[in-house]
C-alpha cells in the first residue's frame, strides 16, 4: 500500500472516531435535559414508546443529527469541488453566491406550496438545484468574460450574484402570507430542524449522487489545478470534467441548502483546515471532507442548541461567526502573494 | 514512411472577432490565420520552432496537442491521424512542457510528477507502484529526487522548470514538446536545461520539439529549425539554413548580424542594436 492510500485511511479512521464521538454528544445533550439512562433506553427500545425521552431522542435528536451531518458534509465537499473547479482556494458555495441562487428556489418552491412529504421534497430540491446551478453559470460567465479566472474577478461575481438572488428572495418574502414569514426566515439563517424520513432519505440519496459524481474524478481535479490546456494533454476531457464537478457541486449545495438551509462558510473552513493536514491532493480531501464537514456543522449545531438553551441559535450565525474571520485570515495571509 | 510527426498542408483559423466563445485572447485583434504549412519531425530529432511574437509558434503546440484542431489539413503521429487518437494514447505520445505553472494549490513536487502518470492508467485513484517508481526515475532525471516532498511554491524557478520536466518525463513520452523552456531562467539553470534536454534525446531516444525565443539557444540545441512567420513555415532546415541574416531581417524586421559560435561551429545571432 503507497503513502497516499495510507494517509487517506488514516485520515478517515481518525474522522470517523471525531464523527463517532460527536454524534454521542449531540445525542445526550439537549435543552430537553434528558439523562444519559433515558436516552440509552430509548436508543434500545426499552422506553416507552411515547415516553418523552423517546420522542425527543428518536424523533427529534436523531433525525437533526443527520440532517446536519448530511449538509455538513455535503457543503464541504462542494467547497473542495468548486476550488478545485474554479482554481480558486477561497471558492465556496455561499462565497460565490451558489447557496443564495439555490435558497432562491427553495423559497420558490414553498411559494407553490412543496413541503417536505417525499414527493414535495423531490421537487423542494430539485428548485434548489435549479437556482444552484442558475447562480453558478452566473458567476462563470460573469467570470470568465475577462482574461481568464482571476481570483479577485470570481469572488466579486460570486458576491454579486448573491447580492442579486437574496433581493429576489427579499422579494418572494414580501410577497409571502404572513404567518408563513417567521418559518423561512429561520430557514434562510440555517435551520436544521429534523425532517420526515422520506425527506431524509431523498437528501441522503441526492447528497451520495453528488459526492460520487466529484469522488470519481478526483484525480481528474488535480490535473486541472495545471490548468485546463494542459490537463487536456494529460489526456482528461477538461470539458466534460468540467460538466460533471459543476453538476456534482451544484447538486450538494442545492440539496444541503434544500433541507439544512443556506448555511455559510462551511466549504471554506473545512476543507482548509484538511488542506493545513493533508496538502491539496483532492483524492485525500473529498472524502475526508465528506467526514470532516459531517463533524464540523455537527458540533456547531450542538453548540448552537446549548449556547443559549433553552432558546436555540441558527446554526448557520454559527459558521458565520466562525467563517467570516476564517475568511479573512486566508485571505490576507495565505493567499495574499496570488491576489 | 519514417515521420513521427507528419504537418501535412495544415491550417488553422482563430475565429474573429475577439469576445466569442472559442474566440482568440483579446490582445489579437485581427482574425488570425495559419498556414498552409507542412513539416516532418524524424524519430529522435531535436527541432526548433522559432519565429517573432504571435507568428503562431504556441499554436503549433496546441495543434499538435489536440488542444486545438486544424480547420484543414492533416496532422499524423507515425503515421496514424491525430484526430482519431484516444486522448490517453495521445498523452502516451506526446508531453508538453508549459511555459508556467498555475499555483493555486502548492502540490509537492512529487504529487506534481505522479500527475504524469495519470495516462498510463486513468481508472485509477491512486497510483500504483510502477507510477511511483517511473516517477521516482523522472525526478533523479532531473535532480529534483530530494525535494520531492516540497511543496512547489517554496521551489526556485529553476527547480520548478526542473520538476515540471520531470512530470513530462514520468509521462514516457516518444515526443516532448517544451514550450520556452528557458523563458524564467537565469543563466545557470539555462544551462541546466539544455544539458538535460541533450540528456534526454541521448539516452531516451526521445524526439524533442522545442519552441524558442532564444534564436542562439535553438540554434545550439536543434538539428533542425522551423522558422514561423504570420503563420507561415518562412524556411525550414539545418541552423545553417535557416539562420541568415536576411531572411531574419525580413521576418522580424530589424537588422541582425549572423556569425558563428566560437564554442562550436553553429551560427550566432546577435541583434544590430540601432543607434538612435
Amino acid at each position: 500500500m503507497g503513502a497516499p492510500q495510507r494517509r487517506l485511511a488514516v485520515t478517515l479512521v481518525a474522522l470517523g472516531v471525531v464523527l463517532a464521538a460527536a454524534v454521542v454528544l449531540a445525542l445526550f445533550i439537549g435543552s430537553a435535559q434528558l439523562s444519559a439512562r433515558a436516552v440509552l433506553a430509548a436508543l434500545t427500545g426499552r422506553a416507552e414508546a411515547d415516553s418523552v425521552a423517546t420522542v425527543v431522542t428518536l424523533n427529534v435528536r436523531l433525525p437533526r443529527i443527520a440532517v446536519a451531518a448530511l449538509a455538513g458534509g455535503a457543503l464541504a465537499v462542494a467547497g473542495v469541488a468548486f476550488q478545485a473547479l474554479t482554481r480558486n482556494p477561497l471558492a465556496e458555495p455561499s462565497v460565490l453566491g451558489v447557496s443564495a441562487g439555490a435558497a432562491f428556489g427553495v423559497v420558490l418552491a414553498q411559494i407553490f406550496g412543496l413541503g417536505l412529504t417525499f414527493l414535495a421534497a423531490l421537487g423542494l430540491a430539485a428548485f434548489a438545484f435549479a437556482g444552484a446551478l442558475v447562480a453558478a453559470g452566473a458567476v462563470y460567465l460573469i467570470a470568465a468574460a475577462g482574461a481568464g479566472l482571476l481570483i479577485q474577478t470570481l469572488l466579486l461575481a460570486g458576491v454579486i450574484v448573491g447580492i442579486f438572488f437574496s433581493s429576489a428572495i427579499t422579494v418572494l418574502i414580501s410577497i409571502i402570507d404572513f404567518n408563513r414569514l417567521g418559518g423561512v426566515i429561520h430557514w434562510l439563517l440555517g435551520n436544521l430542524a429534523p425532517i420526515p424520513p422520506g425527506a431524509l432519505l431523498v437528501f441522503a440519496v441526492l447528497a451520495a449522487l453528488g459526492f460520487w459524481l466529484v469522488l470519481g474524478q478526483a484525480r481528474q481535479l488535480n490535473l486541472l489545478a495545471l490548468g485546463e490546456e494542459a490537463a487536456s494533454q494529460l489526456g482528461v476531457d477538461a470539458e466534460r470534467l468540467k460538466l460533471r464537478i459543476f453538476g456534482g457541486a451544484a447538486l450538494l449545495t442545492g440539496c444541503a441548502v434544500a433541507f439544512a438551509g443556506p448555511i455559510g462558510f462551511v466549504g471554506l473552513i473545512v476543507p482548509h483546515l484538511l488542506r493545513g493536514a493533508l496538502g491539496h491532493d483532492n483524492r485525500l480531501l473529498v472524502p475526508s471532507a465528506l467526514l470532516g464537514g459531517a463533524t464540523f456543522l455537527l458540533l456547531a449545531d450542538t453548540l448552537a442548541r446549548n449556547v443559549i438553551a433553552p432558546a436555540e441559535l441558527s446554526v448557520g450565525v454559527i459558521t458565520s461567526l466562525c467563517g467570516a474571520p476564517f475568511f479573512v485570515y486566508l485571505l490576507r495571509t495565505r493567499y495574499r502573494a496570488r491576489l | 514512411m519514417s515521420a513521427q510527426v507528419d504537418f501535412h498542408e495544415i491550417e488553422f483559423d482563430y475565429a474573429a472577432p475577439a469576445g466569442r466563445r472559442g474566440a482568440p485572447p483579446a490582445r489579437r485583434a485581427q482574425p488570425f490565420h495559419l498556414g498552409p504549412l507542412s513539416f516532418t519531425v524524424a524519430p529522435g530529432d531535436v527541432v526548433g520552432v522559432i519565429g517573432p511574437n504571435s507568428a503562431g509558434k504556441t499554436t503549433l503546440v496546441r495543434l499538435l496537442t489536440r488542444v486545438v484542431r486544424p480547420t484543414a489539413g492533416e496532422i499524423r503521429l507515425d503515421g496514424h491521424p491525430l484526430a482519431a487518437l484516444p486522448a490517453a494514447r495521445l498523452a502516451r505520445e506526446v508531453a508538453v512542457v508549459p511555459q508556467e505553472l498555475p499555483h493555486a494549490f502548492p502540490f509537492t513536487v512529487e504529487q506534481l510528477v505522479l500527475m504524469g502518470r495519470y495516462p498510463h492508467d486513468p481508472g485509477r485513484y491512486f497510483e500504483g507502484a510502477g507510477d511511483r517508481a517511473a516517477a521516482r526515475a523522472a525526478m533523479a532525471a532531473t535532480g529534483v529526487l530530494e525535494l520531492a516532498a516540497l511543496p512547489l511554491d517554496e521551489l526556485s524557478g529553476g527547480e520548478r522548470q526542473r520538476a515540471v520536466l520531470a512530470r513530462a518525463l514520468a509521462q514516457e513520452p516518444r515526443l516532448l514538446v517544451l514550450d520556452e523552456p528557458t523563458a524564467h531562467l537565469d543563466l545557470r539553470y539555462q544551462a541546466e536545461c539544455v544539458g538535460l534536454l541533450r540528456r534526454v534525446n541521448r539516452e531516451r531516444r526521445m524526439t524533442v520539439v522545442l519552441v524558442a525565443h532564444d534564436l542562439n539557444l535553438a540554434a545550439e540545441v536543434c538539428d533542425r529549425l522551423v522558422l514561423v512567420s504570420a503563420g507561415r513555415a518562412a524556411r525550414l532546415g539545418t541552423p545553417e539554413d535557416v539562420l541568415q541574416e536576411e531572411l531574419l531581417r525580413s521576418v522580424y524586421g530589424c537588422e541582425v548580424i549572423v556569425d558563428k559560435n566560437p564554442s562550436g561551429a553553429r551560427p550566432r545571432v546577435q541583434v544590430a542594436w540601432p543607434d538612435a
